[in-house]
Formats: C-alpha cells, sequence, structure tokens
C-alpha cells in the first residue's frame, strides 16, 4: 500500500475527514480534524450523524470526500481503500465479540491479521491497562456487558491502530459498569499515542474524557474545538443547561495530609481540592467547576466555610437555564482561555449591577475532580 | 425368502447417492446460500423462489422436466450419451436440484442470523473478504451448516418420485431403497418391505432426534 506521508516540519493533524453524501435520506456534510494524541469527542443528539460519520471514515460505508489518517490517504477521489486495509481500531456501542472464539482468540484476532503479528510486549500492556488477566480463559458468553466492552477495546488497541473510533462504547451499559470502565478509557486517552475519536450524546462521559469536542448536527459540524472553549461557548448553549460545568486544567503543588486537601494552581491562582494523593504533586490534573456552585462578589471572601474564590472577570451574560437566571460567563483574571460559567438570578445580578468587564470574586462551593484518581501503574 | 443382497445393494447406492449429493450440495448450495442471504435485488429473490420451487412442485413435475433435460436433446448429448437419465450421474443431477432447498435455506438463514455487525467487527480487525467469510461466517453459522448437510442426506435417501421418473429401477445403477419397497410391495414380498421400510422409518426418527440435539448443544455454546 502506498503511503504519502506529511512533508516533514509541517505539523499534520492525526486525522483530516472532509466527507459529504446522503446515508437514507439523511444529508451529511461534515469536514473537521483531530489532534494526532487526545480524545476528540464527536458530540451531538442522536441521528445527527456521528455513527454514519464514524463508519465512513472507518470504510464501512462509502461517502464522498477525503480521509487521512496519520498522514496515510484512506479515501480521496476515486481513492478508497477498503476497511481491512485501514489501520483502525473500531469499539462498537455493543460489544461485538465473536461468540465462537474465546475471550483469548478474540482478543488477538486483529493482531494476528497485522504485519508482524501479536506484539508480545503490547498484549501484556493493554492486559494490565484494561485488567484482561482474569478473562482470558472465560467464554465470551459468561463475560458481563463492561468486561466485554473492556475486551473489545483491548482488541482493537492490539490490531495497532492509527486512529481509535469508539462509538458511544459505554451507552449499552449500566450505571455500575459505565464507573467500571470509565476509568480505563480516561487512561485510554493519555497512554495511546494516536487520535481517538470518541462519540457520545452524554456531555458527562465528555466532561471526563475528551480533550477536544466537534459538535454534530443534523450532518453538519456546528462547532470544533477544545472542550473548556466549547462547554463555555455562549453560543453552543451548553451554558444554558442546568448541569452545565466547566473543566480547566490544574497543576497539583502542594497536598495536606492532615486534612487530605490538595492545593491546585490554576493559572496563578489557588484551588483546593480533596481526592489527590501526595504522589501527584506535579501532575495536571482536570478540575471541573459547575456553574450552580458558583456564586459572585463584588469584595473578597470575608469569614466563609467556602474555601475557593478566584478573581474572575465578566465575559458575557446570557439568559439562564429558567426565566429567573442567568449564565454569568466568567474569565480568570490574566488568562482570558480560562473561562467558567456561574449560575446567578436576574435579581442577584440586578443588586450587585453586573456588567460586562466588572472584576469581581467567584466563590466556589466546591471543585470536584473531572477524572478519576491516577492509576498506580504508569 | 429374503434376498439380503438385493437389499444391501439397495442401501449402499442409496447411502452413495445421498452423501455425493449432500457432499455436492455444501459446495454449490454455500456460496449461493450466502449471496441470497446479502444480495437485496430481485435477481435474488427470483434464484430464492426457483430454489425452492421442489418444496411444493410434485417430484413428478421435476422430474419429468429432468428427463427431458438430461436427453439426447439436453445434457446427454452433451456428453455425447444417448440420455443421463438411468444412470447414477443423473440421479445425482435430479437429487442436487430436488434436495437443494432442504441445504440451502438452513445455510442461508444461518447466514442471515449472523448478520452484518461481526464481519463489520471483523473487517475492522483487518480481516479481508474471504477471511472474514471462513473465520466468522461459516463457524457463526455452523449450526445451519449442520441442519442442512442432514436434512440434505435425509432428503435424499427419502426422495422417490423423481429417482422413479429419470432413474428408472436399475439394481445397482439407480435402484435406491425407496424404489426397492415399491417394487417388494408390486411382487408381495411383504417380509423384504417390512425389512427396509423399518429400517427407514427409524433411520428417519434419528435423523430428527439428532438434529434436535444438535442444535440444543449448539445452543448451548452459543449465545
Amino acid at each position: 500500500m502506498s503511503r504519502r506521508e506529511a512533508p516533514p516540519g509541517a505539523e499534520a493533524p492525526g486525522l483530516d475527514v472532509r466527507l459529504a453524501g446522503r446515508r437514507g435520506g439523511f444529508a451529511l456534510d461534515a469536514a473537521f480534524t483531530a489532534p494526532a494524541r487526545g480524545v476528540t469527542a464527536l458530540f451531538g443528539p442522536s441521528g445527527s450523524g456521528k455513527t454514519s460519520l464514524l463508519r465512513s471514515i472507518a470504510g464501512l460505508v462509502r461517502l464522498a470526500g477525503r480521509v487521512v489518517a496519520g498522514g496515510e490517504v484512506w479515501q480521496e477521489g476515486e481513492r478508497f481503500v477498503p476497511p481491512h486495509r485501514r489501520a483502525v481500531g473500531y469499539v462498537f456501542q455493543e460489544a461485538s465479540l465473536f461468540a465462537h472464539l474465546t475471550v483469548e482468540a478474540n482478543l488477538v484476532y486483529g493482531a494476528r491479521r497485522t504485519e508482524g503479528g501479536v506484539d508480545a510486549g503490547l498484549r501484556r500492556e493493554v492486559v494490565a491497562l484494561l485488567s484482561l488477566a482474569p478473562l482470558l480463559s472465560r467464554s465470551t458468553a459468561d463475560l458481563s456487558g463492561g468486561e466485554r466492552q473492556r475486551v473489545a477495546i483491548g482488541r482493537a488497541i492490539l490490531s495497532r491502530p492509527r486512529l481509535m473510533l469508539m462509538d458511544e462504547p459505554l451507552s449499552g451499559l449500566d450505571h455500575l459498569a459505565k464507573n467500571e470502565i470509565l476509568p480505563f478509557l480516561e487512561r485510554l486517552g493519555s497512554s495511546l499515542d494516536l487520535p481517538i475519536l470518541y462519540v457520545s450524546h452524554d456531555l458527562a462521559e465528555i466532561e471526563r474524557l475528551a480533550d477536544r469536542i466537534v459538535v454534530v448536527e443534523d450532518g453538519r459540524i456546528r462547532a470544533a474545538g477544545g472542550l473548556n472553549a466549547a462547554l463555555t461557548d455562549v453560543g453552543l448553549g451548553f451554558v444554558r443547561d442546568p448541569r452545565a460545568a466547566a473543566v480547566l486544567p490544574a497543576r497539583v503543588t502542594a497536598y495536606a495530609a492532615e486534612d487530605g486537601l490538595s492545593e491546585l494552581d490554576l493559572c496563578g491562582q489557588s484551588l483546593f481540592v480533596e481526592g489527590i494523593g501526595a504522589a501527584e504533586i506535579g501532575i495536571e490534573r482536570r478540575v471541573r467547576i459547575a456553574a450552580s456552585d458558583v456564586s459572585l462578589a463584588r469584595a473578597p471572601l470575608g469569614p466563609s466555610t467556602i474555601l475557593n474564590a478566584l478573581r474572575v472577570e465578566i465575559v458575557a451574560i446570557e439568559p439562564g437555564t429558567g426565566a429567573a437566571d442567568l449564565a454569568i460567563l466568567l474569565a480568570l483574571e490574566g488568562a482570558a482561555d480560562f473561562t467558567f460559567v456561574a449560575k446567578v438570578t436576574r435579581r442577584s445580578a440586578g443588586r450587585l449591577e453586573l456588567a460586562v468587564g466588572d472584576r469581581l470574586f467567584a466563590q466556589i462551593k466546591s471543585v470536584s475532580l473531572a477524572t478519576s484518581p491516577m492509576p498506580r501503574s504508569r | 425368502m429374503i434376498d439380503t443382497r438385493d437389499i444391501f445393494g439397495a442401501l449402499a447406492l442409496t447411502l452413495e447417492l445421498a452423501s455425493v449429493t449432500t457432499l455436492l450440495l455444501l459446495l454449490l448450495g454455500t456460496p449461493l446460500a450466502w449471496w441470497l442471504a446479502r444480495s437485496r435485488s430481485w435477481r435474488s429473490d427470483v434464484v430464492g423462489t426457483l430454489v425452492a420451487l421442489p418444496l411444493v412442485m410434485p417430484p413428478t413435475v421435476l422430474g419429468f422436466y429432468l428427463l427431458i433435460a438430461l436427453g439426447p436433446s439436453g445434457l446427454g448429448g452433451l456428453f455425447g450419451l444417448r440420455s443421463l437419465a438411468f444412470s447414477f450421474p443423473g440421479l445425482v443431477i435430479g437429487s442436487v436440484i430436488y434436495s437443494m432447498p432442504f441445504v440451502v435455506q438452513p445455510v442461508r438463514s444461518a447466514f442471515e442470523a449472523v448478520g452484518d455487525r461481526p464481519l463489520e467487527v471483523a473487517a475492522t480487525l483487518r480481516a479481508g473478504p474471504l477471511d472474514r467469510f471462513f473465520t466468522v461466517a461459516v463457524p457463526l453459522a455452523r449450526s445451519g451448516f449442520l441442519t442442512g448437510a442432514v436434512l440434505g442426506f435425509a432428503h435424499t435417501v427419502g426422495e422417490f418420485g423423481v429417482v422413479l421418473m429419470i432413474g428408472g429401477n436399475v439394481p445397482g445403477k439407480t435402484r435406491v431403497l425407496s424404489i426397492a419397497i415399491f417394487d417388494y410391495v408390486e411382487q408381495l414380498r411383504f417380509a423384504d418391505a417390512h425389512i427396509v421400510a423399518g429400517g427407514m422409518l427409524v433411520f428417519s426418527f434419528l435423523v430428527i432426534l439428532a438434529m434436535s440435539r444438535i442444535g440444543r448443544r449448539l445452543g448451548e455454546i452459543a449465545p
């Protein structure tokens, strides 16, 4: 297979997609890119074309356009590489394990068909990463939904893909199984050196997993960008959601063993969060700030039980969830990219005479970690 | 006086015919069943109907047309013979056509039950079309193959009308068990008829029983 590599020096995206066509009375016209590393979420309501996009990137269906993954042209003009010649790891909505094969045989089905066969080292890593060791000797029929999905993910990684495509891998699972798998997925994003496209219509999942988000609506791309930029983009409407939240990166700077709180540096300001150990000092974690936990004050924090207060500036004032609400878009002082939202009543906003450009203090009742604790083995 | 040589000759011929027919049906029927299961064109509807015709047609109708088709102006002429009828190859051709639906239908249904998803999964795991067919579609459809093989074999053993029309009653060449029974009854040799008929009854019972057992076993293994 001929490979067209990107010229040296050029920062080629991990994935470059431009696809258009009709799928059963539904028009799709989408163009987006994903970086060479990290999780890009394809977000949108059911039936917006996310799965069709994923299927045509894998070559399972053919739309007109162009697909370039990891510098390799999979589709362009008349050229159409069939799905089995695309180094793609596809995790379907329901874990489609082969019922006639054992867990072990399922796991290496794709790897055995790659150049060089099963990579023993990678196999060990995948078994460890997804805790598959106790499952290997079991029959696929005896696995729980979460276990099946873990095997399916492992099987995809072992086929050494240049691109991972995950189509709502958690949607068929119950709450418990979801929570069992999410930490594994969080680990994937940081440990795999390839682009991951993650389809979901669940914002909570995306807040935990995604680095970037591509918003799909009626077969078109409505917006694409960094996760927090999208979450706090007033045009996209996430800020009006009753569960609106921002997800920001913060570096762990200190840990107090006596009360279990850690201090994090959020672009020069301090945040106190529980649930991080001393071992993670120096590591960057994602914190989640829910709009309903943020209140605003003109003066610095007096005596209060609230620990976290940040100096902010009002960027925009938007209608909120209900008629009595406003969504106040804030940026950290001196850091226009670090935006989050405060949900306040119209009455309070009127009383404080809030206006765009005002500098004030955001008091945050609770700051939580957006992701699970880091795995010890890494 | 029971002529065991006579009965064993007919038995051996019957088993040979049924084995060759089943083997040919699996070879020809599998790609046909695959195409019928996956194609949604009107052509596949027409072919599917043709394959199913022996289910409802009187065997004598099929036998009559086969007699003509195998004759000097048909296949027989092609092979430089007067006719392929009244010969073992002629019987095989007739049996293959007559038992076709009993093999193609279960295999086709099994392929349809496998669905697109496992094949798509295999494709994303680098398996090419033939690879997917042999390592995913066929193993997942194995109960259909087993059912088809057993039904095809049993149905060939039991066929009568078509054999009578194109095979006649040549001992050692075309005289199979079902014809032998008819023969014995005509000659009032009821003891011989009893042995063969009783044997066939037991055989049929065992075939159906084995099929339901196999179906249950496979059902336990595969979800």
